[in-house]
Formats: structure tokens, C-alpha cells, sequence
């Protein structure tokens, strides 16, 4: 204990804020929330959950489509509504969550020492083996944690890293970019956009552009293949007629100022632009959803190795990197599908950082774990069901007169109502008091005819604060039909 | 109409350079600038490197200048608070007929002036830039790099602190001669009225040309010689921070003949970023500042000769630049500065053709520009003039303890904005509040330095306009990437 208070006067005399902590998670997206709920429900008595942003969430919050929750919760959430579950489920376990504050640094302790506390896992360390340098409003903090588990999640490519020629005009945005501002910031990009890439937030933008009132003229891909689930091919190309052009590519970028066009070209088979197929797409926006590469710069401040093709943190079975006591989980260590493995990830990581520290058994990650789930276009003659990501390709046999292809019932359901009179949930956002947005959904299915009308009309209106997830806020008429609007997150002034 | 002494035209490194050396004296100053703020143009567009002196022909004014405001550069920078790295250069060889070139760059460089220039053995290399391909080399110790953003910005805002007027969004479009009388007064001394697209008019006695790309077309509006400037475009590459690992100094191929620049070269940044380039390929046009694919494909593979290490997934960005060459293209290579007041049009003093090394040579350029004046009206030194400035804090360059104790004096220290350069909220703040009313993410970025890391502003755009919007009132749809016209957004959502 004095030992601790001695170093605690060292940091003070040097004007730096200590603390300590048994197990630290960078990061407080869906990876670190699971991995610092489960490291507290373990037995860690400590768990510090550092995240730069103002909130828990991650990208999450800017993700207000639904298709989360499905594996976890065996329920349709949007990305909003498992961000605030999985944030209640973390402070339940007894975490502290600080937000704000921007890792700066992961620095080993006494090396000698270190590698003392490892080789033996001693159950208590009086010296705890990891300093972790974070600035925030507070100040310069340093925080001694026995274990950390790094939940950076990802970034986006950038054009400047798939080097697309051109000039360099305003209204190139990332699709991650686009979707903060237009469903957090109340910002809209432009009215003409074309997307580079079909993974699936340049399909879901592309969804969401058409919504809010802009037109969508094409969806590039460079693969002969949409990049992302069926599922969103169907709902978010297929329904608003967005075309995809496969095998080509964004070849040049013009427009002096602001973006004016965008030149288009056919691939070849070793993906070369073929000369002569170039051709002008009038546009001001640029959305590019070009992959997402693992954010791992803290990382490499602690030295742990990453996969020089991937970016992503290197890990054994058990999710522990090359430096003993720091592990890893989701996107900061292989990009992944679906958040609900993200967060079962982070469980994981967060209990085999307890187990480290107590010495005892690490549990590990099956790396088979994932879920069928459709990519690419839909095939030919078949509904897609889109009532979650598995996107099964539902097709009509008339010979046994079912419908098969569906993997669970609710699948020829879909097919069915798709028949007749095709609904989607509505997700978008609406004001409130002081300006800001919330997220809602339609709390069944609309019209799918009607989707954008009813963007519009909830556009005009604005909601009294506060707000709490699960609220109706609004109600709106599909047909003859009475739907509510509910909040798919908590809002307060 | 206003009227001054001097109208400069432009805000480039020569433009800003000339201002601030003529705030020394008691002159009315100002400075029209057709970008949104200082650097707009191919100031901001090259190697950013404080060039020795040895690539220029013997008795040139480039060679003279060169040299001398190499000289200068270290204090002037250390005057102006911004940075500057004195790394030392390497001239590569990959065979004898590049050693000779080497022997005789050497020769001229010692002719020049240079200082401490001497051919390297491949194992001296190996020692000076690890990893670097080639049998040999020149090394020239006096060579330099430094952030040309900061630098034109710096100028410019002690010019104004010495008084200097600046007016940018003015693009001149019309020059006038012979004032006349206006309200009984008699302007003799006045020779020139400069008008601006905005519809502003300067009248002034000395005119001086520091348009670059667009200085043949000011010295003609003016009355003076029709001068054709051919724009010579180069491309590079920006690489992430690895300068660090791969890069300590500027690396550059042995001299070619005939080429319209310094051939593709490796230059590590004073951020810590590599830079690729630049290419050279005469354009008909002075703004087509477009990248092509050959080319990229091309930069790489040189500069993958020069560093074998060198890996596409370190890119994080390019941009192109443009010469503003004397030399047509049938004779490539450097024609000399042009740097005079035209005999045939008093009052009009040309800067022509200032492409590399115009940086590094400026301040001298500057000098000339006050000597030229100073033989047609005496000068007045200020007694006020204040010659340093003090640059804007950078966290991430202090140390814990400073930056701790930052923190406790503003907590706005405490919030990280940029997350690829570590750039804080006060920061943000401080390049906001810029004296000139810059308001540009342009302005933004070249001050602060935040949205040039590897995720191109992806972290930090949306904090960065979420400031403009909620705490300086802007509007989404008035935000603007550069000057009038680079709008970022079409507005609100909803």
C-alpha cells in the first residue's frame, strides 16, 4: 500500500493525475462494454472503461438501422438501441466508464519486474504491470492496470489510401463521415452522390441519402460482386432502383472546388481500368466504403505485433496479444460481420484478462465463429428476407406450393407479405427541442412505398425532451393504418 | 478605392516574404490574395524542402538567392516560431554516369557558395540514410526541411502585426493607369489602380507581381511584357508518419538533364511524414491540379528504387503541384528568376518564374524587391517594428509535465480533436481565431495541423465543423473546404 501511495506523490509532484485500476478496457464500443462487463462479473474487483468519445456506444450510435441484436439478444435492434443494452448491462456489472478521455499510451512497468508477475501470475501484484497515459478534460492522467484489453475498433480507408486520381474538391466524405453527420450532426452532404464500395455502411448511406431527399446516382463496386449482405443489396439498392455497377471503378475525381462528376471505368480481370469504358457521372458527393482497417495505434505503443497485411492486432487463442496482460477484441483485431460477435468477442477477451491476473484457466475464442449469412446479389427469382441479416433467399416452390430457402418461419412470412404488399421497418431520425436529433424506428412495419413520405413528413416535427429509449414520440398514418414512432435511444437536454 | 504604396499581389512565400520585409518600413501595405488565406497557391504545394543551392547555374539569381536565404532560414525560422529540421541531404547514384553528374553538381554547388557539400561512399550512405538504394552519393549537410504552410501563414501574421493590410478572396482582374484627380486632390505619385472581381480598388505606386502561376497575366494587365509562363505540373504522394523508421533526411536521385525539376524524391516532413514526388509533366492549364494513375504508378516505382522498404499501404494521401516555369517545354530544364522593375512600366516590379527554389530563396527575394524601391523613394525604418512571433502552442510536442500543467490552466487542452496528430480542442480554437478570419477547414488544417493524419479527417472533421456550427455560429452550408465555392455540405438535414 505504501509503495502505491509513494508512487502516487511521484505522479502528483509531476502534475499527472494516477489511479489504478485491476483490469483497463480502451475502448467503449460494443468490444470493450462486453469485454468490462465480464471482466467485473469475473471478480475484478476495478474496471476502468476509457473512452475518448462523449458517450459509450462506439459508432454504434451513429448506426440508427436496425439488423444488431440478433445473435446476442435474439432481437431486432438498431445500433443505437444495443449500444444503450450493452452500456445498461456494463454500469449494472459495476464498472466505472470514463468518457472524454483519449488514450495516449500503454507503457509496460519495471521490465524485470513484469516478466516476474507473469511467469508466476501471481494472484495479487502489489506493482500492477501496465501504465496507461490518457489526457482529458481532467488532465494528464496515468493509470496502473494489472490487464488491459485494447476494443479500439476500426477506421476507415480513405481516398487518399486507395489513391484515386484527380483533383481534390470538397464533398469526398468516408461513409462512416457521411452517416456522423447526416445522423448525428443534422449535416447533409450534398443532393447528387454516387458511392464507391457496396460494403454494407456505403449500401445502408446509400439508404439513407435516398431517405433524407438526396438521389443516389450509382453504387460502384470493383469486385463482380456487391461487397455486402444481400440482405442490404435488396433493401437498400433494390428498393430505392439505386443502380450498382460491378466491376468498375471510381477512375478520376473532378471538379475544382466543390465535386462536380465522377469518371467511371470497367475493370479488367487483374482489376485495370479498360481503356475507352470511361464514362461521367454528374455528382457533387463522393461516398467511399472502401474497408475499414483495424485502429490500432495504442496498440503499438505497448509494442504488441499486428498483421502487416490487416493492420489488426496479432493474438493467440485466447485473444492475449505477444504482450502478456494485454488482449484483444473486435475490429481492432480482425474486422468483423456482425456487432453481436464483437461483443461476445469482448466477453471473452475481458474474462481471459481476469484469468491472467488470477492465474487460472483462459477460455478460447472459436474462430469459426460467424453466421451464415447471404452476400452479394440476391439471386435470381427469389425474395430476400430482410428481416435480418441472415438474408435468406427465400424462393416459392409451386410443385410442393411452399415457400423454401427460409431458415426459420418467419422467412416465408416475409416472402409472403413481400407478394402482396411489401413493409420495412422505418428507421430515421427526428428533432428535438435545442436543435440536436434523435433516432427513432416505426414500431411495425410500413409500406415500403411510403417509406420516403413518411421521412418527410417526420422531418417537420420536433420532440420534447426528455426522451427515453423505447418512448413513442410520434405517431404516423401508412394506409389506413395508425404506427407509432418510438426513440431507439435516450435524450435529454 | 483605397490607397496605399505598395500593392502586392499574391500571398504565396514571395508574396507574404515581401510584405513582411516591407513592414520594416513606414509604407502603406496591402496584400491581394484571390485564395481563401496564405499559401493558397504552389507554396503549398511542393517538397517543403530549405533547398542548399548547389542544383542552380552558377551567377544565377537563383544560385545567389538560394544560398543566401538558405543561410537566413534556421534564425527566421526561429524568429517566426515554426518548424524547421536541418536534416541534411542525399544525392543518389545508381551508376558512374550519375557519379559524374554528382562530381559536377558538386562543383557547382562550391562554385554556388554551398557549404560542406562532399560525395559519399555506399557505406557512408548506409550510415547517413539506412536502407537507401545505389553505389554512392553526394551529402549536403546545409539542407533543410520546414512546414510552408506555417511559414507563409507566420509571415503574413507578423506583416500584420507590422501593419500590412490583407485582403484574400480578391482575385485582381483589371490593373489601371493614370489616376486622375479625384476630389481636388492630385495623386502624382500614384501610377496603378488594381481592381478586384469583389469590386475592390487599390490605388498604389509600386505594383509588385507575386502572382506565380498567374504573374505573366499581372505583369501584362499592368502595362509590362506579356511574360508566358509555362505551368509544369508535379504529382506526389504523402506517406504516414514513418519518416521516423525509413527516412532521417531528403533523398534524391542523381541529376538528369533535360527534366523540368529535381526528379522523384523521398523527403521526410518536420510532421514525420514521408513525402513522394514530384513528377513533371507540362499542362495547358495553371489550376488543373488533378492527379493522374500513370503518374502515381509511376512515383512509386522511383521512389521504390530509392527505398526499397517503401510499402503502398504507408499512403494516406496525394496532391499536385504547379511550376510556374520560364522554360518551355522544347528546353525543359531552369530559366533564371526574373526579378525587376520593368523599364518600361515604372512602378511595376515583376517576380517571375520563382519556382523552386523561390521558397527557400524569399526572404532574399524580398530584400531585392526592398532595394528596388528604396532607389526610387528613401525608406523609413519603423521604430516598432516587432520581428518575432510567437507561434501557437503544440501539445503533442510538450512534455507530460507541460502538457499536464496545460491542461489544469484550460481544459480544452484536455480534449483530443484530431486523433491521428494528437491536436487539442484548445488548438483548434487557437487556428480558428487566426488573425485573419480564416475560417476555412484549410485554414484550419495548415494551423493546426489537425485532419493530415492517415484518416484523412475522418475522426476529426465532424468535431471540427460541430465547433464552427454550435460555438462560432456558422452555418453547415457556409462551411467551406477552401475559398468560396468548396462548400462541404448542402445544409441541414432536417
Amino acid at each position: 500500500m505504501s509503495e502505491t501511495k509513494n508512487r502516487t506523490n511521484e505522479y502528483e509532484t509531476r502534475g499527472v493525475v494516477h489511479e489504478t485500476c485491476d483490469v483497463l478496457v480502451v475502448g467503449a464500443g460494443p468490444g470493450g462494454l462486453a469485454a468490462a462487463k465480464s471482466a467485473r462479473d469475473a471478480g475484478a474487483e476495478h474496471v476502468l472503461l476509457i473512452e475518448r468519445d462523449d458517450r459509450a456506444g462506439g459508432i454504434l450510435n451513429q448506426c440508427i438501422h436496425d439488423g444488431f441484436g440478433i445473435v446476442r439478444y435474439r432481437k431486432q435492434l438498431t445500433g443505437p438501441e444495443y449500444a444503450l443494452r450493452a452500456e445498461q448491462e456494463a454500469e449494472a456489472s459495476g464498472i466505472e466508464l470514463l468518457t472524454g478521455c483519449h488514450v495516449l499510451r500503454i507503457d509496460a512497468q519495471d521490465e524485470r519486474e513484469r516478466a516476474h508477475t507473469h511467469v508466476h501470475a501471481r494472484t495479487h501484484t502489489s506493482a500492477r504491470a501496465y501504465v496507461v497515459t490518457a489526457v482529458s478534460a481532467d488532465g494528464l492522467k496515468q493509470i496502473e492496470a494489472g490487464a488491459v484489453v485494447i476494443a479500439t475498433g476500426c477506421r476507415e480507408r480513405t481516398r487518399g489510401a486507395i489513391a484515386i486520381p484527380g483533383s481534390r474538391p470538397a464533398g469526398v466524405f468516408t461513409a462512416g463521415v457521411t452517416q456522423n453527420f447526416v445522423n448525428i450532426r443534422n449535416i447533409m452532404p450534398g443532393k447528387k452522390v454516387v458511392i464507391f464500395g457496396s460494403g454494407d455502411v456505403g449500401m445502408i448511406m446509400a439508404r439513407r441519402l435516398s431517405l433524407e431527399g438526396a438521389k443516389v446516382e450509382a453504387v460502384i463496386e470493383i469486385f463482380p460482386q456487391p461487397a455486402g449482405l444481400s440482405r442490404n443489396v435488396s433493401q437498400c439498392l433494390y428498393d430505392y432502383q439505386i443502380p450498382i455497377f460491378c466491376s468498375h471503378t471510381v477512375s478520376k475525381i473532378i471538379g475544382k472546388k466543390r465535386l462536380e462528376a465522377v469518371e467511371i471505368s470497367e475493370l479488367d480481370e487483374s482489376m485495370q481500368p479498360i481503356k475507352g469504358t470511361e464514362r461521367l457521372i454528374a455528382c457533387d458527393t463522393l461516398v467511399l466504403s472502401v474497408g475499414l482497417i483495424p485502429e490500432n495505434e495504442v496498440a503499438q505503443t505497448a509494442g504488441i505485433k499486428l498483421d502487416a497485411r490487416t493492420n489488426g492486432m496479432i493474438t493467440d487463442e485466447y485473444l492475449q496479444t505477444n504482450v502478456p496482460g494485454i488482449f484483444a477484441c473486435g475490429n481492432a483485431r480482425r474486422i468483423m460481420d456482425l456487432a453481436d460477435f464483437v461483443s461476445e468477442q469482448g466477453e471473452l477477451a475481458g474474462r481471459n484478462a481476469v484469468a491472467y491476473l488470477n492465474g487460472t484457466e483462459m477460455g478460447e475464442w472459436d474462430e469459426a465463429r460467424t453466421s451464415s449469412m447471404a452476400k452479394g446479389f440476391p439471386e435470381e427469382g427469389v425474395v430476400t428476407c430482410t428481416l435480418c441479416p441472415t438474408g435468406c433467399q427465400v424462393r416459392y416452390n409451386e410443385v410442393l406450393g411452399e415457400y423454401e430457402g427460409n431458415k426459420c418461419k418467419r422467412g416465408a412470412v416475409f416472402a409472403e407479405q413481400e407478394r402482396v404488399d411489401p413493409r420495412r421497418i422505418l428507421t430515421t431520425t427526428v428533432k428535438v427541442t435545442g436543435g440536436k436529433l434523435l433516432p427513432v424506428r416505426s414500431a411495425e412495419p410500413v409500406s415500403k412505398q411510403k417509406l420516403p413520405q413518411l421521412v418527410q413528413e417526420l422531418s417537420k416535427i420536433t420532440v420534447e425532451l426528455s426522451v427515453k429509449c423505447g418512448d413513442i414520440v410520434a405517431e404516423i398514418q401508412d394506409g389506413e393504418k395508425t404506427v407509432a414512432i418510438v426513440a431507439t435511444a435516450d435524450c435529454s437536454l | 478605392m483605397t490607397k496605399h504604396d505598395v500593392v502586392i499581389i499574391g500571398a504565396g512565400g514571395v508574396g507574404c516574404a515581401v510584405a513582411r520585409e516591407l513592414s520594416r518600413y513606414n509604407l502603406n501595405i496591402i496584400v491581394l490574395e484571390k485564395e481563401c488565406d496564405a499559401a493558397g497557391g504552389i507554396s503549398g504545394r511542393n517538397s517543403a524542402v530549405v533547398h542548399a543551392g548547389f542544383n542552380n547555374a552558377p551567377g544565377s539569381l537563383m544560385a545567389k538567392l538560394c544560398v543566401e536565404g538558405n543561410r537566413g532560414f534556421e534564425a527566421l525560422c526561429r524568429e517566426l516560431d515554426i518548424p524547421y529540421k536541418k536534416t541534411g541531404k542525399l544525392l543518389v547514384a545508381f551508376d558512374e554516369t550519375d557519379m559524374n553528374a554528382l562530381q559536377e553538381i558538386m562543383q557547382q554547388g562550391i562554385r554556388n557558395g554551398c557549404e560542406g557539400l562532399r560525395l559519399v561512399d555506399a557505406d557512408e550512405m548506409e550510415k547517413l540514410a539506412p536502407g537507401i538504394g545505389g553505389i554512392g552519393g553526394m551529402y549536403s549537410p546545409e539542407t533543410a526541411v520546414f512546414d510552408p504552410f506555417l511559414y507563409c501563414i507566420a509571415l503574413a501574421e507578423n506583416a500584420l502585426e507590422n501593419g500590412v493590410t490583407f485582403h484574400f478572396n480578391s482575385e485582381v482582374v483589371a490593373i489601371e493607369h493614370d489616376m486622375i484627380e479625384e476630389h481636388g486632390e492630385e495623386h502624382s505619385d500614384d501610377r496603378f489602380v488594381v481592381k478586384t472581381a469583389e469590386g475592390g480598388a487599390y490605388a498604389c505606386r509600386f505594383l509588385i507581381n507575386c502572382a506565380g502561376l498567374s504573374s505573366g497575366n499581372i505583369s501584362e494587365m499592368a502595362g509590362g511584357p506579356a511574360y508566358q509562363i509555362y505551368p509544369c505540373r508535379g504529382e506526389y504522394f504523402i506517406l504516414d508518419k514513418v519518416a521516423e523508421e525509413l527516412l532521417p533526411m531528403p533523398v534524391y536521385p542523381a541529376p538528369r538533364k533535360g527534366i523540368g525539376g529535381l526528379g522523384v524524391h523521398l523527403t521526410p516532413t518536420t510532421a514525420g511524414n514521408i513525402i513522394i514526388g514530384p513528377s513533371a509533366e507540362y499542362i495547358s492549364q495553371i489550376d488543373d491540379l488533378s492527379t493522374t494513375r500513370p503518374v502515381m504508378d509511376e512515383l512509386f516505382a522511383k521512389a521504390k528504387a530509392l527505398m526499397p522498404a517503401l510499402e503502398r499501404k504507408y499512403i494516406i494521401g496525394s496532391y499536385a503541384g504547379i511550376r510556374p516555369k520560364l522554360a518551355p517545354p522544347e528546353e525543359g530544364g531552369y530559366r533564371d528568376f526574373i526579378i525587376q522593375e520593368e523599364a518600361d512600366c515604372p512602378g511595376l516590379i515583376n517576380l517571375i518564374g520563382i519556382e523552386s527554389p523561390g521558397l527557400t530563396a524569399s526572404v532574399p527575394i524580398a530584400r531585392m524587391v526592398r532595394g528596388i524601391i528604396g532607389e526610387r523613394m528613401p525608406l523609413e525604418e519603423k521604430k516598432d517594428f516587432v520581428a518575432k512571433r510567437k507561434g501557437p502552442i503544440r501539445f503533442r510536442d510538450l512534455s507530460e509535465e507541460e502538457q499536464a500543467e496545460l491542461i489544469r490552466e484550460d481544459s480544452e487542452f484536455g480534449e483530443i480533436i484530431c486523433r491521428c496528430q494528437k491536436v487539442t480542442k484548445r488548438e483548434i480554437r487557437n487556428a480558428i481565431e487566426n488573425p485573419f478570419g480564416a475560417r476555412s477547414i484549410s485554414a484550419i488544417k495548415y494551423r493546426a495541423w489537425a485532419t493530415t493524419g492517415r484518416c484523412n479527417g475522418g475522426y476529426c472533421l465532424t468535431r471540427i465543423v460541430d465547433m464552427l456550427v454550435n460555438e462560432y455560429g456558422v452555418k453547415p452550408e457556409e462551411i467551406t473546404y477552401r475559398s468560396t465555392g468548396s462548400e462541404l455540405f448542402s445544409g441541414k438535414v432536417k
